[in-house]
């Protein structure tokens, strides 16, 4: 019935850089009421945790370290939750139509939302740690102490890795899930649950303890934060790296890149 | 120009696409007409790109749609109107959309005015539009990008018939300005209104397409009497078959000048005698719609 001639689309015309997918998504984070909250909660919670050194530490605790500690405890959940939502949100919400039809090439989105989970949680903890050392300096002055500087560059650093791991675990648990209570669930039970499980089977079970350092992530990463590593470390942080972050990663991206979005 | 060949799409047991078939042209309002459920929806995605096809192919200016670079710049898509993100204002929406095509800011504002959204309004959380304000929120999206083709899944539906006539003038000039439109809908009347072209679609399979005017025009003749059992025996003895159609009326293939020389022939006193435009669609509209119905129809409310 159409005898119009055919148009063709001139497909070597430039598609949508990936710096304008990030530069999306992180306003995509920000733009909602729950969203900006759930922002704002980083830097309500990280004064929280300090002001609560403060008050309640005694004077011998009064250092940088512990300003750290407390922050890092409510971002360890805090900053996979953000890195979960702004995966899950794309189904729950159901923007995925809207999303998907305008970044037909998903990878480039999944890709987008890793880095700017990264990127916010990265610049989280750096805040922190700048509101942990106004707290260490005003905390010392209130108590009369000279502050302590108790935290060197390493250490500094495998905190912040510390963190990225969890957010990439908590990032891989929302690609794979797609649903934002079983993600936040899946990543509790990662956190809080696994651990003391594979403990308790390594302190029960001996021929566990003997492979546990191959397939327990959360262990096989420890040496990571103690500097440096030895050959069978890495090995031992790549084999259980595959299981836990790896495998589930590339089943829920392919997932994502096939699935039907409704 | 969208070109769709010999798709088809299962689901488990369930064939929601069955080898469809058709081409919109540029310059025309193509109408994608069919019950709830007769796979108008699977084939827009798969058009869209949002969901892959078993077998066959689709096609937006001779390339896939996922080839298409920047696609929103190309292709404007309105799958479901409501598919947004409630706590967002429907400003946002355009600018996130806008921010991620490429376009200037300035976009946003000529979409809202043209849909008729009062600054005031495109402030509001769209968990507090009405389904009629989410439709032209999601038109706005779909032309932000300035495309040539238009896909819009039920456009109008939740609008008022001013809305339905506003969309009727929009997408005619977009059509006249060379523009391809797809738009589907349920309701053959809404299709009427606003389409050229029907691509009429059941059970997965279409079932008829053609132009607004071949359909309509397609449809033989309606005849009624004050006795419609006489009137049948009149029409079988003149050897015309005829089927019942709307309130006692009978509908049949035979032209009209045939119908009224077997009623002479058979002394049967006609109440109406004429072509019957529209009603060879209509019914096997309803045919389609009775073949997916839950219901069983009953005379009264019917059309509810």
């Amino acid at each position: 019935m159409s005898t119009a001639t055919p148009i063709k689309v001139d497909t070597s015309r430039p598609g949508i850089p990936l710096s304008r997918i990030v530069k999306v998504e992180l306003r995509k984070m920000f733009d909602t009421r729950s969203g900006f909250w759930l922002m704002m909660s980083i830097g309500i919670v990280a004064i929280l945790a300090t002001a609560s050194v403060i008050a309640f530490a005694p004077d011998s605790a009064i250092q940088y370290g512990s300003f750290g500690t407390a922050v890092g405890v409510p971002f360890a959940l805090l900053l996979p939750i953000i890195a979960i939502l702004s995966v899950t949100g794309e189904w729950s919400q159901r923007t995925g139509l809207v999303t998907f039809t305008l970044l037909p090439h998903r990878g480039q989105v999944v890709w987008a939302k890793a880095i700017v989970s990264v990127v916010v949680a990265v610049v989280s903890m750096l805040l922190a740690f700048a509101i942990g050392a106004v707290g260490n300096v005003l905390g010392a002055a209130i108590n009369g102490l000279d502050p302590v500087w108790d935290l060197d560059l390493g250490q500094f650093l495998a905190i912040i890795l510390a963190n990225v791991l969890g957010v990439l675990v908590g990032f891989m648990l929302g690609i794979l899930v797609r649903n934002s209570a079983a993600a936040i669930v899946a990543y509790v039970a990662y956190a809080y649950i696994l651990p003391g499980l594979l403990g308790f089977l390594a302190a029960t079970q001996s021929w566990f303890d003997d492979i546990r350092n191959w397939i327990d992530f959360n262990n096989a990463q420890g040496p990571l934060f103690d500097g440096s590593l030895t050959g069978e470390q890495w090995a031992q942080l790549g084999t259980s790296g595959l299981i836990w972050f790896v495998i589930p990663m590339a089943i829920g991206v392919r997932f994502v890149l096939r699935s039907e979005v409704k | 120009m969208i070109t769709v060949k010999n798709l088809s799409k299962t689901y488990g047991s369930f064939r929601a696409v069955d080898d469809v078939s058709f081409t919109c042209r540029p310059g025309a309002v193509t109408g994608f007409l069919g019950p709830n459920g007769a796979g108008k929806s699977t084939t827009m995605r798969i058009i869209a790109g949002l969901t892959l096809p078993d077998a066959g192919e689709a096609h937006v200016s001779g390339v896939r749609y996922s080839d298409v670079p920047n696609p929103g710049t190309q292709i404007g898509v309105l799958l479901d109107a409501s598919a947004q993100h409630a706590g967002r204002s429907g400003r946002e929406i355009l600018t996130i959309g806008a921010l991620t095509m490429g376009l200037p800011m300035s976009r946003v504002d000529e979409m809202l005015e043209l849909v008729s959204l009062t600054p005031e309004e495109s402030k509001r959380k769209v968990r507090n539009y009405s389904l009629g304000m989410r439709q032209r929120l999601g038109i706005a999206h779909a032309l932000l990008g300035d495309p040539k083709i238009l896909m819009l899944d039920e456009p109008a539906n939740g609008l008022d018939p001013a809305g339905i006539h506003w969309m009727r003038s929009l997408l005619r000039e977009y059509a006249n300005r060379g523009g391809t439109v797809l738009l589907s809908s349920h309701l053959l009347h809404e299709v009427q209104i606003i389409a050229d072209e029907l691509i009429v679609i059941g059970n997965g399979k279409i079932v008829a397409q053609g132009t607004k005017d071949e359909l309509l025009a397609s449809a033989g003749t309606f005849v009624r009497a004050t006795d419609p059992s006489a009137l049948a025996s009149a029409l079988t003895s003149a050897g015309i078959s005829a089927t019942p159609s709307g309130e006692g009326g009978l509908r049949t293939d035979a032209t009209p000048e045939q119908v009224g020389a077997a009623a002479l022939q058979g002394q049967v006193a006609l109440v109406e005698l004429r072509a019957a435009e529209g009603a060879g669609l209509e019914e096997l509209f309803l045919e389609l719609t009775a073949s997916t119905q839950r219901e069983a129809v009953t005379p009264e409310g019917a059309n509810a």
